[in-house]
């Protein structure tokens, strides 16, 4: 995430505080610091707790539970390759494992000059255009090992 | 000046639509020919897309797929007065694949401006609404009852029936939740929805908050379907300015005020209990029933949760009547349903028809067999949890029970085909993987079960062979606990796809035809 904030404690007060008056905050809550610094800074969760009455152990149990929250900056460019069945039915298993080799990372991981994080995905719902994968945030459908190496090295 | 519509839907632009887009509006601009670009929602039709399609006299005439080399070329040949090319389909409407359709949820998607309230009251929308708001509540619950819709999320639950129990509840706030956390691979027919005709759900969702007397609403999306989080934000505030939303809707004394919600990459969250601890806030655990959402749901008031295609069918079944709606279908499988067709298919996309439909005329007919051109091997119908047919079941009549008669389930409508290349004892063993990676780890049988599942397919795929019997024996049993044991269907319908690669392809799993003993007949919903 090149535009991610670096993490600043009073901005993150300000993130929390717009989306506290929600009800059931905390999801937006994350979703949005997430947003602003590209990930969630380990003193987060502190002032999200105390914002919004909650236990540090709520909070934590929550960025734990749900796959999209990350408690370590992503790489600049994130690859999300689904691997739902439809996507299998298509190539998809072989055009995973041509993922992981050719950036030489596994699902989860980013590459060691922080260019770009893979990550799986189940279902993108292109399941009629697949394989398909998010890279950088936009979808992409169709692809092969060439298209996908395309678009990595974009 | 002339209209051209190109879709703004995710698998379009998947497919490059954005880049015709560009290329459209430069090579006007050169030729100096003013046109409106209008980026509608998806026909459906997604071997097509990017599907152009360019108002005309004699309707609006279809170009697919086209690439952003073909557009200086197909306006060169005339592609604004519908010109003969060699991409050209003729009339949209007149298409075969989409002329045999019964599209009555998908009636406006792919034909309006997603985002136009105009657009929307010009092509039947809203009519819905006023009917209901001229009618009593309890009437409107019993005209979605009379209509025989059940819910199209999976499970099939009668709606009215639902929606009588949240509007019989006694509460000083109630709510409706639309569940649009669409996981199921092989499923996109609430994204569609959302990106191509928002106000369509935002609509059904009034009149069930009309009905039951809820006051507040959430639409929960999954965070893999930016595209569709995009356009429903927008949709609300538009319909808000339009008075479709907020206080006194539409002059009524109806208030109801909606807002969207953002997933979090948790599969379990699209079961419904799960969902609602989401919403709140809280790691998506399932919860025990009862109590009923209906009865203690979203912060512990009566809930209306329906799928995205329940409530956006609503609307027609309030505008055409309750009769009008239940003479589709066969059985206790009433109205219309919304096909996906996916995976290994030469024309993949949406199917809406009457149910009664049989397989074979889905996959072969609509979808013309499989991409790659092989064998048909197997389809697995309604999702991750639903089983693998074999290609000799493919006569079976898709409707809920015709489904369940046969080991199969309907689930969400997605229909993913696998040709003779695909390994079902890696499907099997990814079914269990899947699982343990997605089970909110609630209940034993699935946060357990499915790793076991997993650990016992290993064995039976690469371990001796001599032993297989008695892997099987464990599989089955651990199958069995796990479909009778777990809290919610996670658990409960992941042995459907296991059971199913046992029972009709147990040579893939190392084991001889006759050899699959004991109970493989799957048992369906539980």
């Amino acid at each position: 995430m090149s535009g991610a904030r670096a993490w600043s404690p009073e901005r993150a007060g300000e993130v929390i505080a717009e989306h506290a008056g929600a009800r059931g905050p905390l999801l937006p809550v994350l979703h949005a610091l997430q947003e602003e610094f590209g990930y969630l800074h380990p003193e987060a969760v502190p002032l999200v707790a105390k914002a919004l009455n909650l236990s540090r152990a709520d909070v934590h149990g929550v960025i734990t539970f749900y796959s999209d929250f990350r408690t370590e900056p992503h790489g600049r460019r994130t690859v999300a390759l689904c691997r739902g069945e439809a996507c299998q039915s298509r190539g998809g298993r072989e055009l995973a494992d041509h993922a992981q080799q050719r950036l030489g990372v596994g699902f989860g991981a980013t590459t060691p000059d922080g260019e770009v994080t893979l990550e799986q995905v189940f279902c993108l719902g292109l399941c009629s255009v697949a394989p398909a994968a998010l890279v950088g945030g936009r979808v992409h459908g169709r692809l092969d090992a060439d298209a996908l190496d395309g678009l990595v090295a974009r | 000046m002339t209209t051209v519509y190109l879709p703004g839907d995710s698998a379009a632009r998947a497919v490059g639509a954005d880049e015709v887009a560009l290329a459209l509006e430069t090579e006007a601009a050169l030729r100096g020919i003013p046109i409106t670009l209008v980026r509608n929602g998806s026909r459906g039709m997604h071997w097509l897309e990017p599907l152009l399609e360019v108002a005309t006299p004699q309707g609006r005439i279809g170009y697919g797929p086209v690439a952003p080399s073909d557009v200086a070329g197909l306006l060169d040949a005339g592609l604004l007065d519908g010109a003969d090319h060699a991409l050209r389909h003729g009339p949209v409407d007149a298409i075969e694949w989409l002329a045999g359709q019964q599209r009555v949820t998908f009636a406006r998607v792919g034909v309006v401006d997603p985002l136009s309230t105009s657009d929307y009251e010009a092509h039947g929308g809203l009519a819905g609404l006023r009917a209901a708001l001229a009618m009593a509540p309890s009437d409107v619950v019993t005209a979605v009852a009379d209509s025989g819709l059940r819910g199209r999320g999976g499970a099939g639950f009668p709606a009215g029936i639902k929606w009588r129990t949240v509007a019989d509840a006694e509460s000083s706030a109630k709510f409706v939740c639309a569940n649009a956390d669409e996981g199921d691979s092989g499923t996109f027919a609430d994204r569609m929805l959302i990106e191509g005709d928002p106000f369509t759900l935002i609509e059904g969702m009034a009149i069930a908050a009309y009905a039951v007397g809820a006051q507040e609403g959430f639409v929960y999306i999954r965070s893999e379907y930016p595209d569709a989080v995009r356009t429903m934000r927008r949709a609300i505030e538009a319909a808000e300015q339009a008075g479709w939303l907020g206080d006194g809707i539409l002059g009524s004394g109806l208030s109801f005020h909606l807002q969207v919600r953002v997933g979090a990459g948790a599969y379990i969250c699209g079961e419904e209990t799960a969902m609602l601890d989401s919403i709140e806030g809280k790691r998506g655990m399932v919860r025990a029933k009862p109590p009923l959402p209906a009865v203690s749901g979203l912060f512990g008031r009566p809930t209306v949760i329906n799928n995205v295609l329940t409530l956006a069918t609503v609307p027609a079944v309030l505008a055409q009547g309750a009769e009008a709606y239940a003479a589709y279908g066969v059985g206790r499988s009433r109205g219309t349903q919304v096909f996906q067709l996916a995976g290994n298919i030469a024309r993949g996309g949406i199917v809406e028809t009457a149910f009664g439909l049989t397989l074979r005329e889905l996959v072969e007919g609509y979808g013309g067999g499989t991409a790659s051109g092989r064998s048909v091997k197997a389809v697995q119908v309604g999702g991750p949890l639903g089983a693998y047919l074999p290609a000799s079941a493919m006569d079976v009549a898709l409707g809920y029970e015709e489904l369940a008669a046969i080991g199969g389930m309907l689930g969400h409508g997605g229909v993913v085909v696998f040709d003779d290349t695909a390994d079902m004892g890696q499907q099997a063993r990814f079914a269990m993987e899947f699982c343990a990676e997605e089970s909110c780890g609630k209940c034993t049988p699935c946060r357990i079960g499915a790793v076991r599942g997993v650990e016992v397919i290993d064995r039976i795929l690469v371990g001796p062979p001599e032993s297989r019997r008695d892997e099987l024996v464990v599989l089955e049993d651990l199958c069995e606990l796990m479909a009778e044991g777990s809290l919610c269907a996670m658990g409960g319908l992941t042995p459907n796809p296991v059971r199913s690669v046992i029972r009709h392809f147990p040579e893939e799993l190392g084991l001889a035809p006759v050899a699959a003993p004991g109970p493989a007949g799957d048992t369906g919903t539980p």
